[in-house]
């Protein structure tokens, strides 16, 4: 996990001294990245010019470095932690499974994955149904 | 009087008078392309390294460093903003 603001790194210190340990009883466990400029903003395409912030961005990336997904909010709405965990878990066991399985909408660790090939095509509906989706 | 403002957030942006344009900064119609576009899934997170704080430390990250692990990038709009 890494973090990462347009503030200095004396800034991130403060906030994690009087505020954040405040609400977690204990120190930021991950590293807070410091990107004055917005250079690392820009290369991710998340930088606001005109507030001279980076925008809500978050990015999954994979052991060989590359962007599994990725989610950009305004600054005013928070992220959903539990969705971002459940995605990484996707991302986890296609990745375990060497790309033989999918994990269709609404999968939850425990939940049916699908296991794309000659077989399945057509057959989506007869082996998994929509209400899986909303549980 | 200066002006109150309720703080968002965000760092409240500064404007730029008008008449504290330059002249010549006034002829430049199209500003330098920066290279803001959306990157891609499945293709390499763009390489960085950056400083940081880290448990009472200022440190150096390497994004390269983070190979072989799962890395969750969050990027936020500042400290002590509200959400």
């Amino acid at each position: 996990m890494l973090s990462c603001s347009v503030d200095s790194v004396f800034v991130h210190k403060m906030w994690n001294d009087h505020e954040i340990s405040k609400m977690v009883n204990k120190n930021v466990p991950f590293p807070m990245l410091s990107d004055g400029g917005g250079e690392i903003g820009k290369m991710y395409g998340i930088y606001d010019e005109e507030g001279g912030v980076e925008t809500r961005g978050r990015f999954i990336i994979d052991p060989d470095g590359n962007v599994q997904g990725f989610e950009v909010l305004t600054p005013p709405v928070g992220r959903n932690i539990a969705e971002t965990i459940r995605q990484i878990q996707a991302f986890q066991l296609v990745r375990e499974s060497e790309g033989t399985k999918a994990t269709p909408a609404g999968w939850k660790p425990g939940k049916q994955v699908l296991e794309p090939g000659p077989d399945l095509v057509g057959k989506v509906w007869d082996v998994w149904k929509v209400e899986e989706a909303f549980k | 009087m200066p002006e109150e403002f309720k703080p968002g957030c965000q760092r409240p942006p500064v404007h730029k008078k008008k008449e504290s344009v330059a002249p010549e900064t006034q002829a430049v119609v199209e500003k330098p392309k920066e290279d803001m576009s959306m990157i891609k899934v499945g293709k390499p997170a763009p390489a960085f390294t950056a400083p940081a704080y880290h448990q009472g430390k200022f440190v150096n990250i390497d994004l390269e460093e983070y190979k072989g692990k799962w890395v969750l990038l969050c990027f936020y709009p500042g400290d002590f903003t509200f959400v």
